[in-house]
């Protein structure tokens, strides 16, 4: 393929064009959430000053701290306040199902599920945890540099699937999850992944997003339904008689995502398109504190 | 096949209705197509079966108007049509004849027979009946064609202007053939001889109904002179109710136009079959009347053509010597008098006082000499139609007149002396009159055996003699000779006008050939034997209407046959004239002639033309189906989900606004709240696009370069845009540009006066001097013609345009050097001694005229190039440069007036302000 120089530049900057907003509107999101302390209030690994304790059998030499011994007899060691970094890994599905919007006014759920996805990422961020994408992608790190990864990351195209399913390999033990995806596809690997990610000590948040009508069903008469990538398609001769139907596999489904979380210490939400990202992005962060603190 | 009012063309369609419930099973069961929709949530779907297998009804009220539509096509098909010509009584299937009077009387209502005749050929058609159309007034074997083929030629049936005769209806009767046939005659009402016979005729092939109109039928007869006075018969046939008439007269005013010169109401009493009354009009108007006929009755028998019967020809009497007083049995015009009084108008006076009077004819009774200018007056009127009759005279016979050689107002030349027979000093006896040769305009007369010539001139013999003779003795010696001279003719009779030298003044031959040579002219219709011998060509024919139509090539019709035959397809009625100019009016409604009302047999259906009009249905029907149909295309993309209201709207909004041709324009407001140049839209795109190019460089180097900051340029359309929002208007010049309405030009003087300016580009650099020949000169002129432009001038030296803001002193464009024009100063300016220029006119000039095309040099392209090359090199440029000051200039010369001019008064104020 050859492109000319001016349409690369085009597309180059169309694409570049994406993130900024989305950064953007990922920190104005996640500006409004006000975080309280967040210090672990114990010594341990961490930059800020906790107290001077005197040495004791087994402490490493090294760890004595000579300006303080020198004021006095005993040998102090300088002990920080714990400050442990939590991984969290992030997983947004993108695939085709997620690029779905029923109405012009609403977005597509990977848009907004990117944009939940990254102003929890800035949240977590800036309250020093570690942010990676699951996967090889992009590995846990810590500053305000990861925000842009993410965020490049976030805004590249989406996958041509039909339906995610999450990555179960490199998930560091004892780390912190969130996946967001409309869960409509197959479940088997995401209960794969969940079993796995429990046996790894690792633990999160499900966030479904779904669109009004995916959960609504509000529509009549003789249809084909297909999938936003094409690739499935349902015929009925009346749409409205699907609509109980379909409603009891998507509460089913809700169900046993509910109840793959419970077993494996994980919280579950829905968050609809039509409502605010804010509310969603409090529970998340919320959600994921809660998980941190519980442990 | 008839449903109540109802009827069918195709009646058997209608079996496709029962196919109607079979539809609706069909729709029924026919889901709607599928609307496909993205669903991401399919995945969830999968595996669900629907509960039945019947799809989602199509809602009731849709089948219905499905249905509705389907039925509509299928009775519109079917040829529905409300109140159809059937007839109870007939219901015949066999071939049928229409038997048309297609007279004048008919002409009356033509239109409803029309209509009726129409009707029932539709109807005929309906019932896949052969049709066949007989006119009486133009009997034809009848031919049984179908029923369509006949309306098709409707339109080209007219009644023709004379009434069916005896011979004609026994000539129908004879085609008839002998197939069996029903009969439906259209007659016109009026008795007339062989009906009887004809109508026996069709009966003996089948029933017979009769069509007759109720409207009444009037006719006018010819115009007949009684005392002075013009006496008018009408006539009518139904004679039971009191009726008020107006008969017209028409004519052509005097400067030929025609109209109605007068009118005469007539009245029928109850009862009365006829109303006569008396039109007293002046001579001279009389002469131009040409035709009368009564008021709103459009036939040719209401018309009554004038002929030379009502015109009183100008004869101007001049005798060679009066010195008889008292004698009057002596003198030469006392038969002449008495000849042509009752027809005539007689002038007296001497010749040269007659003839600006313009007489038709002018009568020299022995007058042999005529001074110069007599002579040629008297050529110049014979020249122009004039009729000279001389007679001769002892004067004439002892003159010189036209001895050698021929006088111009002599047909022939004459001996000396003349001769004398039969008197008492001479042998032999008086002359009697041979009988007129074929080729005189006196054939035909009988020649009384009285008449006797005893003395006479003599006429010299000549080789054009013989063709000139239209009367001569019995001896051969010419009596009346003629000669043609120009558009007239002079004719001289070798006797003398009083009894002198012939009885022939004393008979009645003598008045018969005064008529003969349209000297006076017949009160009432010749009698056939007067014209025997006379070939009369037919001028303009009446058609059914009572419209003159012109002959054609019709035949002439010989004088006796004119008077006496009856009216058919060979003897029309209308005008007719013979070689000498005299013309006869044959109209419909002769002299004698009385209209009497048809009596039909009792056993003779007679209805009338007036029935429900016949209203096909199937086109309502159809239109109907489509309507619904449109209706159901809106109400299935509802039931789909595929109706958006909002696309809906702007797709029907598209269609019904028609396309706006204009560009965009600035909005009022805009406009008031920034300056803008603006052109006039020519309708030339090229032209106008170059025009709005080099507005905006003018506008681009206005912004840069002063304080001026003007917005786009616009385009002004004259007809419908506001001017006064534009300081300044470029109008380009093309020859083929429209001119503006007289409401633009109304526009455009008020802008003028209230301060506007319009530059007028020719743009043809002026080739041919200003305002000449060139095709843009011409064009300016007739768009400025109806400006208030001021007198112009070429821009002086001093005109403040020159310093308005550069100093210039000539204003190129694309061409360079040619003189502009601007309102002319005031003649009172003078320059004052020391003073740079003159103290010129207070005002903007409201127009600058020129022709160096200024907007190709300030056009430029968006990205400010120029978009024409103006001169070479260095020096285009510089000339480019100087078509934007000189822009610049006009422009702050609109916008600041003569403001620069006010600096002629600084040495005052520099004075006053050190005081």
């Amino acid at each position: 393929m050859t492109a000319s120089p001016a349409s690369l530049r085009g597309r180059a900057e169309a694409e570049a064009a994406r993130f900024p907003p989305l950064l953007a509107r990922a920190e104005q999101l996640a500006g409004s959430v006000l975080l309280g302390e967040h210090g672990r209030r114990r010594a341990g690994v961490g930059d800020d000053f906790w107290q001077y304790r005197p040495l004791q059998q087994g402490d490493p030499r090294r760890l004595i701290d000579w300006r303080r011994s020198a004021r006095s007899d005993a040998q102090f060691v300088r002990e920080r306040e714990w400050q442990i970094a939590q991984s969290v890994m992030l997983w947004v599905d993108s695939a085709a199902s997620m690029r779905f919007s029923s109405a012009p006014e609403l977005p597509e759920k990977v848009d907004r599920a990117c944009l939940i996805g990254l102003a929890a990422a800035v949240l977590l961020l800036r309250s020093g945890e570690r942010v990676g994408m699951i996967g090889n992608a992009l590995p846990p790190r810590r500053g305000e540099a990861q925000i842009m990864r993410l965020a490049t990351i976030l805004s590249s195209e989406g996958a041509a699937e039909e339906y995610g399913a999450p990555e179960a390999r490199g998930m560091l033990p004892h780390s912190r999850a969130l996946f967001i995806s409309d869960f409509m596809g197959d479940m088997a690997p995401v209960r794969a992944a969940l079993t796995k990610a429990a046996d790894r000590g690792v633990r999160g948040v499900l966030l479904q997003v779904l669109d009004p009508v995916e959960e609504a069903f509000p529509y009549r008469g003789r249809a084909i339904f297909e999938s936003v990538g094409g690739t499935l398609a349902h015929e009925t001769l009346k749409a409205s008689d699907l609509r109980d139907r379909y409603l009891e596999r998507l509460a089913a489904r809700k169900a046993e995502l509910e109840h793959l979380c419970a077993a494996t210490g994980w919280r579950f939400g829905c968050h609809h398109t039509s409502q605010s990202a804010q509310s969603a992005l409090l529970w998340l962060y919320r959600a994921i504190e809660d998980g941190g603190a519980a442990r | 096949m008839m449903i109540g009012p109802i009827g069918f063309a195709v009646p058997w369609l209608l079996v496709a209705l029962a196919l109607l419930p079979v539809l609706w099973l069909l729709l029924r069961a026919v889901p709607p197509a599928p609307v496909r929709r993205r669903f991401p949530g399919v995945a969830l779907l999968l595996g669900l079966k629907d509960d039945d297998s019947v799809t989602d009804r199509t809602p009731w009220w849709l089948l219905l108007l499905r249905m509705l539509a389907v039925a509509a096509v299928i009775i519109g098909l079917a040829g529905p049509v409300l109140n159809p010509n059937e007839d109870a009584a007939s219901r015949e299937t066999g071939p049928l004849l229409v038997v048309m009077d297609a007279s004048w009387a008919s002409a009356g209502d033509w239109p409803a027979q029309r209509d009726f005749l129409s009707a029932m050929l539709a109807e005929a058609g309906r019932e896949a009946r052969p049709v066949a159309l007989l006119r009486l007034t133009e009997p034809a074997a009848p031919v049984f064609q179908s029923a369509d083929s006949w309306r098709s030629r409707l339109p080209g049936l007219v009644p023709a202007a004379w009434q069916p005769g005896a011979d004609d209806m026994a000539q129908a009767a004879e085609m008839l053939g002998d197939t069996a046939f029903e009969t439906r005659w259209l007659s016109d009402g009026l008795a007339r001889e062989g009906r009887a016979a004809l109508l026996q005729a069709l009966e003996d092939r089948g029933p017979v109904t009769v069509y007759q109109s109720v409207r009444p039928i009037l006719a006018l007869g010819p115009a007949r002179v009684d005392d002075g006075a013009l006496v008018l018969t009408a006539q009518r046939v139904q004679t039971v109710l009191a009726r008020d008439i107006t008969v017209l007269a028409h004519g052509r005013d005097p400067s030929g136009t025609p109209r109605v010169l007068a009118d005469l109401p007539l009245r029928f009493e109850a009862g009365a079959s006829s109303a006569t009354g008396a039109l007293t009009l002046p001579a001279e108007l009389r002469a131009r009347l040409t035709r009368f006929e009564i008021a709103g009755q459009d036939h040719a028998g209401a018309a009554s053509l004038t002929d030379d019967g009502l015109k009183r020809r100008e004869v101007a009497l001049i005798a060679g010597r009066d010195d008889r007083e008292g004698l009057e049995l002596l003198s030469p015009l006392h038969y002449l008098e008495r000849a042509l009084q009752p027809s005539a108008d007689l002038l007296d006076g001497a010749l040269m006082d007659v003839l600006p009077a313009n007489p038709n004819v002018i009568v020299l009774a022995d007058v042999a000499t005529l001074s110069g200018a007599e002579q040629a007056a008297l050529l110049d009127w014979v020249d122009a139609g004039g009729m000279l009759l001389r007679f001769a005279g002892p004067r004439l016979a002892g003159s010189d007149v036209s001895r050698s050689e021929e006088a111009p107002l002599m047909p022939v030349r004459l001996r000396a002396g003349g001769r004398t027979v039969g008197g008492a000093m001479s042998w032999g006896s008086p002359k009697s009159l041979a009988p007129f040769p074929e080729a005189s305009p006196f054939y035909g007369l009988d020649v009384p055996g009285d008449v006797t010539v005893s003395a006479q001139v003599m006429a010299q013999p000549d080789p054009t003699l013989a063709e000139r003779v239209i009367a001569q003795l019995s001896d051969g010696t010419p009596l009346v000779t003629r000669k043609k001279a120009g558009a007239g003719q002079v004719v001289l009779f070798h006797v003398t006008a009083n009894a002198e030298w012939s009885t022939l003044p004393l008979s009645g031959l003598f008045v018969r050939m005064l008529e003969r040579l349209a000297i006076s002219s017949a009160a009432e219709m010749p009698a056939a034997e007067e014209l025997t011998g006379t070939i009369w060509h037919p001028a303009q024919v009446l058609d059914g209407f009572g419209e003159l139509k012109d002959a054609g090539n019709l035949p002439g019709i010989a004088g006796e046959v004119l008077v006496e035959a009856p009216l058919g397809r060979a003897m029309q009625p209308g005008l007719y004239d013979d070689a000498d100019g005299r013309r006869i009016a044959r109209n419909v409604i002769g002299a004698g002639d009385t209209l009497a009302p048809v009596v039909w047999p009792a056993r003779v259906n007679v209805a009338g033309f007036d029935r429900v009009a016949e209203a096909p249905l199937g086109g309502w029907l159809l239109a109907l189906s489509l309507i619904l149909l449109s209706a159901d295309i809106l109400a299935s993309l509802a039931l789909s989900g595929r109706l958006w209201p909002a696309r809906t709207a702007l797709i029907l909004a598209v269609a019904l606004m028609l396309p706006d041709g204009g560009a965009a324009q600035q909005t009022p407001e805009g406009l008031t709240s920034e300056l803008a140049l603006a052109h006039v839209i020519t309708g030339d795109r090229k032209l106008d696009e170059m025009a709005r190019a080099g507005l905006l460089g003018l506008s681009e180097t206005l912004f840069f370069r002063t304080s001026v900051e003007p917005a786009d340029p616009v385009g002004v359309d004259l007809g419908t845009d506001e001017l006064a929002f534009f300081p300044l208007l470029y109008w380009p010049i093309t020859p083929d540009q429209p001119q503006p309405s007289a409401e633009a030009y109304v526009k455009l003087n008020q802008y003028l006066r209230t301060g506007g300016m319009i530059l007028f580009d020719t743009r043809d650099a002026d080739i041919a001097g200003f305002g000449a020949a060139s095709p843009n000169g011409a064009k300016l002129q007739q768009l400025a013609a109806s400006l208030d432009v001021p007198p112009l001038e070429q821009v002086p030296n001093d005109h403040v345009l020159t310093r308005t803001f550069y100093l210039l002193q000539d204003f190129p464009g694309r061409h360079a050097g040619r003189p502009v024009w601007v309102e002319a100063s005031p003649p009172d300016a003078e320059q004052v001694e020391g003073m740079p220029f003159r103290n010129l006119n207070d005002g903007v000039t409201p127009v600058v005229i020129g022709g160096n095309d200024w907007a190709a040099a300030w056009a430029v392209d968006g990205r400010g190039n120029a978009m024409f090359p103006v001169g070479r090199g260095y020096a285009g440029e510089r000339q480019r440069e100087m078509a934007y000051r000189f822009g610049v200039n006009l422009v702050m010369h609109v916008l600041t007036g003569n403001y620069k001019s006010d600096q002629v008064h600084v040495p005052a104020l520099l004075d006053r302000l050190g005081q």
